[in-house]
């Protein structure tokens, strides 16, 4: 059992609120969901839609091929009737659409009117869509009582009892009319499951290693991160400052992170341009810091609302100077909550950025879990706080250490002063220019910390064939389509996927010899949402493996099943 | 208590005579009488002569990059409302690069204290018109003479409602002390514009060329009235006021966040189990 959704129409017509109602009612049924969103850049009209695959079986990406499309316009049937098969349905409301169509796959069904008569005004007619399709796959209203009474319960028993009545009035429909409807529902005996975003994960993972402070200016597709956080403020102790640029936001972030509290920042492409700047300060002082960076189509504007990697190399070599920094490129919403804890513990425990490098597709695009493995977090408090600073002889900020790592004192706990500075310093902090003292400073901040941070960094994860013909390489948020091209192709291949989701420093060959295993292989293809190929670059670079085969797609939009299947077909 | 000698850091790299040296002096003995621990101060400071101040004194110090002092300074005292948080720029960070800063930081009224540095020219950079340059003035950049109207930073804060709005000159560094004090005291963001001659660069405003105009305010001046605060900003040319300006009683955004009420954030303990229970709602 494997069912697409995709429910289509204007901005501002309720795309939003059906997908999500119907997403969590497949979650909350036991069912492995996964969506995903294409919204443009405006308010109001445009054409958008909200995709939604279900299966008994885990699913991480999104099929070209729609079971039931719901078209709120007529745009939705005219861009989207070609991904119907045989079998599929188009539901839309004619005296909505003021247009009939005599396809026997259409079914007309009369949103608007049923939600006068059963829901008292048309604004519940997103209710008796959602009723609908729900009829329509044959399940029961149970769980949409549940939502219902969940979402509604402030706005009172009133609009409970339409909205239930609406969403009965047309599942009832459905099931009367959709005498047709073949679907196949095999009843989940399985447990609710976490439904979660990136987004939300990365402001899970960030409350829940400590951060207490984020500071950001709103830029698509990181704004959600400081709204998730800014809703847990009160009760996790989070100051959530909204700055007037990005280079005030990473600068409060590196002086809050300089008083002693775990900070954070979040932007996009063109925010991360402003901010560099401040990474380059927190590589000088050695004031740990956490940034988001949520990539979209370039450059400049570019897409704003839409999907690319094409900031890996941005990220990677960005900023004046040399020092050391590390990337993250979780695939998941799961490897991003656990990503986001080994950001914040790398950052404080070397005392530099660390990067978590997303997209507009993993933000948005919903998974399910069946649970989250709470004891993996790590939280380990690096700074040197209130007695044990009051206590210590003596104290510099920037001290010369075998390691590299200095100690992190928290300024006011101790009669100690913590010095820092953007120019180069001697061990107390203080500005300076001689040579000996600088080299020592870029050996002790760079070279000597950059070994243990690479240490620190994981090796690719391997899925499919131990010694595989085929290796489907990537990175960031391409684990989903390739781990699903792999099981589709697994069948008659020796077939694996190499997913890198800690990409800064590279990873070495220590813990595991990929780059063996690609040696061995007789194909092998990176998968890039970009056009240039950022990561078979990055990959050449540090390790000198050229990729001979890539599949690059630039056109704003993630890969969908179908197309990577056939352009990877090509490549065998 | 603290002395002095407490303050004491490394030997100024300032060119003799330098504006600077007047308010070094003064701002130590503000804060020594004061009876501030230099543990207890924080200074942020930018680039430029004046970011050097914190090296020449001892107090803990992020001295940060050009223009960026304020959003620093606004991070740590968010972070630790009990710090004393002072930012020290010259008028080309503060009033060049650090511009949109400035105007946010004062709208935010965080209870930082900021003392500028403004001796209307770029001095590092080796003598370039500067935001507070008088119109006019021919410098290598600037050989037709500075065409932008010379920045009013005085009538620019208080036409945001800063809380605290006052000039002084490094020339007269009692005056100058009793303003730091001044701001110190004060609940809420406080600006000090001062007048400091740079020795080597700005051949107009000299000592002399400051000392023959600048009066102090008259003691029957009310800084809360705010138009009489406008017209007092107006000054400038023969006379020139020094003295507070203009000061009112806003509320700090320290004390309208309720995190903070009780304690500073970063005495907050961390407690990383709660996650368990927010995990819940995404089932």
């Amino acid at each position: 059992m494997d069912y697409s959704i995709k429910i289509g129409g204007e901005a501002g017509q309720g795309i939003q609120t059906i997908g999500d109602t119907l997403t969590k009612v497949f979650s909350r049924a036991g069912y492995y969901v996964f969506t995903h969103q294409d919204y443009e850049s405006r308010i109001r009209g445009g054409h958008n839609f909200f995709q939604i695959r279900f299966s008994d079986k885990p699913v991480m990406a999104s099929r070209k091929k729609i079971d039931i499309l719901v078209a709120l316009d007529k745009d939705s049937i005219l861009l989207h009737e070609k991904e119907l098969s045989e079998n599929s349905f188009i539901i839309y409301d004619s005296s909505k659409l003021k247009q009939r169509y005599e396809d026997p796959r259409f079914l007309d069904i009369p949103f608007v009117s049923m939600a006068i008569e059963y829901g008292g005004g048309k604004i519940m007619s997103n209710t008796v869509a959602t009723g609908t399709v729900l009829g329509m796959l044959g399940m029961k209203l149970d769980i949409l009582h549940e939502i219902v009474k969940d979402t509604f319960k402030r706005k009172g028993e009133d609009i409970i009892k339409a909205n239930i009545n609406s969403a009965v009035a047309g599942h009832n429909f459905a099931v009367k009319s959709c005498m047709k409807c073949s679907f196949d529902i095999i009843s989940s005996q399985q447990q609710s499951k976490i439904l979660i975003n990136g987004i939300e994960a990365i402001g899970l993972g960030s409350i829940a290693s400590g951060c207490k402070f984020y500071s950001a200016y709103p830029m698509t597709p990181s704004t959600g991160i400081m709204n998730y956080i800014a809703g847990k403020g009160k009760e996790y102790g989070i100051i959530v400052e909204q700055a007037e640029d990005e280079i005030a936001a990473i600068n409060m972030a590196l002086g809050a992170s300089f008083a002693g509290v775990r900070a954070m920042t979040g932007t996009s492409g063109g925010g991360f341009a402003l901010m560099v700047e401040g990474l380059s300060l927190s590589g000088m002082t050695e004031t740990p810091i956490v940034i988001a960076l949520g990539q979209r189509p370039g450059p400049a504007t570019g897409f704003p609302t839409r999907t690319e990697q094409a900031e890996l190399q941005f990220a990677v070599y960005t900023a004046h100077g040399e020092f050391p920094r590390i990337i993250f490129a979780p695939g998941t919403p799961e490897q991003v909550f656990y990503l986001t804890s080994k950001a914040f513990d790398m950052a404080e425990k070397y005392q530099v950025p660390a990067i978590i490098l997303f997209d507009q597709y993993l933000a948005d695009s919903e998974w399910t879990f069946d649970s989250f493995n709470l004891k993996k977090l790590v939280y380990n408090d690096y700074r040197l706080r209130g007695e044990n600073f009051r206590n210590l002889k003596e104290y510099r900020r920037h001290e010369f250490t075998p390691s590299g790592i200095s100690p992190l004192g928290v300024p006011g706990d101790s009669q100690h002063l913590v010095v820092t500075d953007s120019d180069e310093h001697d061990e107390e902090g203080h500005i300076v220019e001689d040579a000996d003292t600088r080299i020592k400073m870029v050996q002790k901040r760079l070279l000597k910390k950059l070994p243990l941070i690479r240490e620190d960094i994981e090796p690719p994860f391997l899925f499919g064939d131990a010694k595989p013909e085929i290796v489907l390489t990537g990175w960031g948020s391409t684990y989903g389509i390739m781990k699903e091209a792999v099981d589709a192709l697994s069948g008659n291949k020796s077939i694996a996927m190499l997913h890198f989701s800690e990409v800064f420093p590279f990873p070495s060959i220590k813990k595991f010899d990929y780059l063996n295993l690609l040696d061995n292989a007789k194909l092998t293809v990176c998968i890039e949402n970009n056009a240039t190929g950022q990561f078979a670059r990055l990959m050449r670079a540090e390790t000198g493996y050229e990729f001979k085969n890539k599949i690059n797609k630039y056109d704003g939009r993630p890969f969908l099943f179908e197309e990577l299947i056939s352009q990877i077909n090509n490549k065998i | 208590m603290p002395a002095l000698e407490d303050y004491k850091g490394q030997t100024p790299a300032w060119c003799p005579g330098c504006g600077n040296f007047g308010i070094l002096k003064a701002f130590k003995d503000a804060v020594v009488e004061f009876g501030i621990e230099p543990h207890q101060l924080t200074i942020v400071s930018g680039i430029g002569q004046a970011g050097k101040i914190p090296h020449y004194l001892r107090c803990n110090t992020f001295n940060g990059l050009h223009g960026r002092t304020l959003p620093v300074a606004t991070g740590i005292r968010l972070a630790n409302h009990e710090m004393l948080v002072v930012a020290v720029a010259g008028d080309g960070d503060c009033y060049g690069e650090g511009g949109n800063h400035l105007i946010h930081a004062i709208r935010r009224n965080i209870n930082i204290k900021l003392f500028v540095h403004d001796n209307q020219i770029y001095g590092l950079t080796k003598g370039q018109a500067s935001p507070t340059s008088m119109e006019g003035m021919v410098t290598k950049n600037q050989p037709f003479g500075a065409f932008s109207e010379q920045l009013n930073p005085i009538a620019l804060a208080v036409a945001l409602d800063c809380s605290f709005v006052a000039r002084s000159f490094s020339g007269d560094t009692e005056h100058l002390k009793g303003i730091i004090k001044e701001a110190i005291r004060h609940k809420g963001f406080s600006i000090v514009d001062i007048l400091q001659p740079c020795v080597t660069f700005n051949k107009i405003n000299t000592y002399e060329w400051y000392k023959q105009r600048v009066y102090h305010i008259e003691s029957e001046y009310e800084p809360e009235n705010r138009i009489e605060a406008f017209k007092k900003a107006m000054e400038w040319g023969d006379r020139i006021p020094i003295g507070i300006i203009y000061r009112n009683q806003r509320a700090i955004l320290e004390e309208r966040i309720p995190i903070i009420k009780d304690s500073p954030l970063v005495k907050h303990a961390i407690d990383i189990s709660m996650v368990e229970e927010t995990l819940k709602e995404f089932y």
